[in-house]
């Protein structure tokens, strides 16, 4: 479990950082520290069996019929990485303490950086691909946050963006390549597909799986033509750079493309791919590096051009290319992240970055030029430093390869780039630091303070030991990783700093001195380069969003007119189309099953069903009418249900249709009460066709469902269980409350939420236009001069007790008899709306003060607790136990823990019924502004005042 | 003339009174059309149990057969569900009603409601009087 820790830890520690904030910004970073300095331990406890050659690895399973598992391992290139990840972590650490300004948030910035290198972590320890895809997503969604720290300032913004976009859409095609390569091999373990690279290259779909994983690898380690994010992304912070954009975020891509070696790599597809991308990188970015003015887009550039040699060393497809290529991902890492925060620290003690402003330093601030001369000489590939020695390896394997029978090319293209490479470098260090002192800057500049630039003293003095004792200091971890990249093709190398004089060595010494010479030449470059005028890539960018934000919204609007006639004709026709031809796809074979006779009281409820459906149909313009035809249909459907054995559906269907027509009823009251003819004679000519058309499709369709045996039911099962398994012997409800219950408890869940949206939109029916129009309605129908007629009150508030009796005896029986939760509430809660339009809304509401929305979240409580308690004592969500108690006068009844549940169903459902109705009366009230009668019966012979006045026909009082 | 038949064309004509409804352009007989659609759909449901008489799926000492219970249970929800989808719609037509001024979904009822106030463009079906307050 220890791999997996590693991982995580960042992940649950970003919250340390934000809570210690509150104690200040040393408790805040040093929390942080603390974090990374953890995982880090855990990752070294585990090195001394990795560099033995072992692979640590922890397999959980997550969601094993996906494929998708948390397995974790760990080889030598996972802890190279990781050990880089967490090593430059905390020193970046260390060096954002001082360099974040007191203005900027420092608990959220270490947070964000904290789930970036949990991110980081998870893509170099995951074995499962599905795994490394969810964490390269993380690295993505995190990066955004830290480039776009500075959430003020639009290039910040921007550039957040422009990395997210880029590396979004390379993060989509990764995950097809990656299914995809997932496919071939059978299985999403990454320890599987290694070992399958024959069967992966023999595969057609090798050649997609590949350009797609490229188009995830080349964005996130910014190749060319996807490299302009990074540039951009130069806007945050320096410590975000000095991370993301040295060590970890854009390795990610060249991660992947050393763990996909063994299986990827080695074919012709691959070495023009990979080598050439690389190896354009390399060159264009070179050069683009050397014309940079800001400090940051140098370093930008030149990092671009690291990657690329690196991704260059990777498709040259040789074991001897991929160690160089492993060492140089080692020593890039050290000089490059000590050169970002030594950018840092000018453009903090300088004031600015640009080279064009700066100069002479070294005397003012002699430990940053020390610094900065060290690690710049190491990106030069001067010896004795790291740099040099890296570089020396990947001329060795450039000189002895040749690209398109052409031998020359490739070591041509590679020596103008490290021509460009020594260039840039010695702009870097000479430009700020050499040359003839300003008269002033923009800042007084001296020394940073120890905790800024120790950071970058710890890197550089790395560089210059590998430099001087390569196989001492780094030989144990090249081997290692080597042998885990290539699977042991590479065999020991032995990394030294003198190789005799060769090519490479020529080459090398060539580069330094024309590197020297282009510097002196800069400014006449510098002005030819400017003639040439490269496309300015976030203008093409940006065009390009433009023009898909254009197009989508042309394409929205185009369709999307308004109309919800039009969307519905276009489903439907569709729908009935694809029906359509699904039918005529194979000939129609009759049924055999049997049919029911059907006896003369069955036609009779169906020519009232046909003869209701005909009149709403035709009357629907009149709206009252409708509704009360719309009910015979209601009543006959039930009826339905009591006759084809399906009492439970009757009972339900029966109180739901009462209550749905009085909600329809309350709503009305301020609706037009007619239709107005408004469809053109074709357009209903449409609409019938497709109506008929549907209709019949409906009906040929249950025609032949009922003609035929269905397959096997799974009833069989809650058949035989309900008694022994439910304790109940109405199987509908037991199949509710039991073996579906999760569907039950979701469903009271969305009637709770309907309830509360219903809340939302009536609640605010009194502000704005809606307001307005609520406030100057008048009554458009005539008002009965009895408002609370006495007969109805008396019979109402009789009925109250005798249903609320009923109801609870629907609820006991409904495990055993027809009947539960459902209906219970439902009957329940008519009998109280009948109070509320008998006696009216305050008479009833004083009586009954309840809290809906309480009621509806103690039914959905009381619903999870009986089904978490289930869980608690080890059995499944919502599983029941059951007992049969005697009670007297009743007799026996089974005591089920689903009771509970039911009495959760139950309480939802009223909570939610009298909610909706509450407000939609509570909306009538407010339009039709009469105060509410004082009396809640018109002639109460037990009220000794006179009898109230009777208001006169149509005055709406 | 059997069950089976009966039932099937009371789907049928169910379905069609539905969708011609919900092909109107207000939203009442859309609500009513929507109220149509799950009739029919929940008794197609209910019927792909196939049809019994008189056999409830309920334990009794002589029960031998009964009608699978299964749809109904899941009728059963889905009457609820459509039950809550009906509400929802319709108090959404009715707000909308109040915020709009017209109960139109055919798209050419679009009324600027900021400008009726104000007293320009068109007067809705429902429409603001401007010596009425409304309340805060």
């Amino acid at each position: 479990m220890t791999l997996a820790w590693i991982a995580l830890l960042p992940f649950l520690g970003a919250l340390a950082p934000a809570l210690t904030i509150r104690l200040g910004r040393n408790a805040c970073a040093l929390a942080t520290g603390l974090v990374t300095a953890s995982a880090l331990a855990l990752l070294l406890s585990l090195a001394p069996q990795v560099m033995a050659g072992e692979v640590v690895s922890t397999r959980v399973a997550w969601f094993p019929t996906l494929g998708l598992n948390l397995n974790f391992f760990l080889d030598a290139l996972g802890l190279m990485f990781a050990g880089m990840i967490l090593g430059i972590g905390l020193l970046v650490i260390i060096y954002a303490r001082f360099y974040l300004a007191k203005s900027d948030p420092m608990g959220r910035f270490f947070a964000f950086l904290l789930l970036f290198q949990g991110a980081m972590v998870g893509i170099v320890l995951s074995d499962n691909i599905l795994l490394l895809l969810i964490f390269w997503e993380l690295t993505s969604l995190s990066s955004f946050l830290l480039i776009g720290y500075w959430r003020h300032l639009p290039e910040g913004r921007q550039g957040a963006r422009m990395a997210l976009t880029i590396t979004g859409m390379g993060g989509l095609s990764l995950i097809g390549g990656l299914l995809i390569l997932g496919q071939i091999a059978g299985s999403y373990d990454l320890s599987v597909i290694l070992q399958s690279g024959a069967a992966i290259q023999a595969s057609p779909m090798y050649l997609p799986a590949l350009l797609l994983i490229l188009g995830g690898c080349f964005t996130k380690s910014a190749q060319f033509p996807f490299h302009f994010w990074l540039p951009h992304a130069m806007a945050a912070p320096t410590p975000v750079s000095a991370y993301l954009h040295s060590a970890t975020m854009v390795k990610a891509g060249v991660f992947l493309l050393a763990r996909l070696w063994p299986a990827l790599s080695g074919t012709e597809a691959w070495f023009y791919l990979v080598g050439g991308v690389g190896l354009v990188t390399m060159v264009f970015a070179a050069v683009v590096a050397l014309f940079k003015d800001d400090l940051k887009g140098l370093l930008a550039y030149s990092t671009i051009s690291h990657l690329g040699m690196l991704t260059f060393l990777f498709g040259l497809g040789t074991p001897a290319a991929a160690v160089a290529g492993i060492f140089h991902i080692i020593n890039h890492a050290t000089f490059k992240a000590a050169l970002f925060m030594n950018a840092g620290i000018v453009d903090h003690e300088a004031g600015t970055r640009d080279l064009r402003k700066l100069g002479g330093l070294v005397t003012l601030m002699p430990i940053a030029a020390t610094l900065a001369v060290l690690a710049g000489a190491a990106m030069a590939g001067i010896p004795p430093l790291n740099g040099f020695i890296s570089k020396e390896m990947m001329l060795e394997e450039a000189v002895h390869s040749s690209a398109f029978g052409l031998p020359w090319l490739i070591p041509a293209l590679v020596m103008v780039g490290i021509l460009f490479s020594a260039a840039y470098a010695f702009r870097y260090v000479v430009g700020v630091y050499f040359g003839p002192k300003r008269e002033s800057y923009p800042a007084k500049p001296h020394d940073a303070p120890f905790g800024m630039w120790a950071p970058s003293a710890l890197l550089v003095i790395l560089a210059v030991a590998i430099g001087l004792a390569p196989a001492l200091v780094a030989g144990p971890l090249v081997n290692a990783v080597a042998a885990a990249v290539t699977g042991g093709a590479a065999g020991e190398k032995h990394l030294a700093l003198w190789h005799g004089f060769n090519v490479p060595l020529a080459m090398s010494l060539a580069a330094i001195l024309g590197g020297a010479i282009l510097l002196a030449l800069h400014r006449p470059a510098a002005r030819i380069w400017s003639a040439i005028g490269l496309p300015e890539a976030k203008t093409l960018f940006d065009g390009t969003v433009a023009a898909g934000a254009g197009g989508a919204r042309d394409a929205t609007e185009g369709l999307h007119n308004g109309s919800l006639q039009r969307y519905l004709a276009t489903i439907l026709g569709a729908a009935i189309l694809a029906a359509v031809t699904g039918f005529l796809s194979a000939p129609y074979v009759e049924g055999l099953r049997p049919t029911l006779a059907a006896p003369g009281a069955a036609i009779i409820g169906w020519a009232l069903l046909i003869g209701g459906t005909a009149a709403v149909v035709l009357g629907h313009r009149q709206r009252y009418l409708a509704l009360i035809f719309i009910s015979v249909i209601g009543s006959i459907v039930s009826l339905g249900f009591v006759y084809l054995s399906a009492p439970d559906l009757a009972l339900t269907q029966i109180s739901v249709e009462v209550v749905t027509i009085l909600l329809l009823l309350l709503a009305l009251n301020l609706m037009p009460k007619t239709t107005p003819v408004e469809s053109s004679p074709a357009r209903r000519t449409r609409d019938g066709v497709l109506a008929t058309l549907g209709g019949l499709g409906m009906a040929g369709a249950t025609w032949a469902l009922l003609r035929r045996e269905g397959p096997p039911s799974i009833s069989e099962f809650h058949w035989a269980n309900s008694y022994s398994g439910g304790g109940g012997t109405n199987v509908v409800n037991v199949i509710l409350v039991d073996f579906r219950g999760f569907d039950t408890f979701g469903e009271i869940i969305v009637l709770g939420i309907a309830a509360l949206i219903i809340f939302a939109l009536l609640e605010t029916a009194d502000r704005g236009a809606s307001g307005q129009r609520l406030a100057s309605w008048e009554p458009d129908q005539r008002r009965s001069p009895e408002h609370h007629p006495m007969m109805l009150v008396v019979a109402t508030r009789l009925l109250l007790p005798l249903a609320s009796v009923v109801g609870l005896y629907i609820f006991l029986r409904g495990h055993n008899e027809p009947g539960g939760g459902f209906i219970a509430g439902l009957v329940v809660s008519i009998a109280l709306l009948m109070q509320y339009m008998a006696s009216g809304y305050a008479w009833s509401n004083r009586r009954l003060p309840a809290d809906h929305h309480a009621l509806i979240g103690f039914g959905v409580t009381v619903a999870a607790v009986t089904g978490l308690t289930a869980m608690a004592l080890g059995a499944p969500f919502l599983k029941s136990a059951y007992e049969y108690v005697s009670i007297p006068l009743i007799g026996d009844v089974g005591l089920s823990s689903a009771l509970a549940f039911d009495i959760g169903v139950a309480f939802t459902v009223v909570g939610a019924v009298m909610l909706a109705l509450h407000h939609l009366s509570g909306v009538a009230r407010r339009a039709e502004k009469a105060a509410p009668s004082e009396y809640a019966m018109d002639v109460d012979p037990s009220r000794t005042s006179a009898p109230a006045p009777t208001p006169k026909p149509g005055e709406g009082a | 003339m059997s069950i089976e038949f009966l039932v099937a064309s009371a789907v049928g004509v169910l379905s069609a009174a539905g969708i011609y409804l919900v092909l109107r352009g207000r939203t009442f007989p859309v609500v009513l059309g929507l109220a149509f659609m799950s009739y029919a759909i929940n008794v197609f449901l209910f019927a792909s149990g196939r049809l019994v008489v008189n056999q409830p799926p309920i334990y009794g000492k002589d029960v031998a057969a009964y009608t699978d219970p299964l749809p109904q249970a899941l009728v059963l929800t889905a009457i609820v569900i459509s039950f809550g989808m009906t509400a929802l719609v319709v108090v959404l037509s009715l707000r909308t009603f109040l915020e709009a001024g017209t109960d139109q979904v055919d798209g050419a009822g679009e009324i600027d409601a900021e400008a009726e106030i104000a007293g320009e463009g068109p007067a809705s079906d429902l429409p603001v009087r401007r010596d009425v307050e409304a309340k805060p």
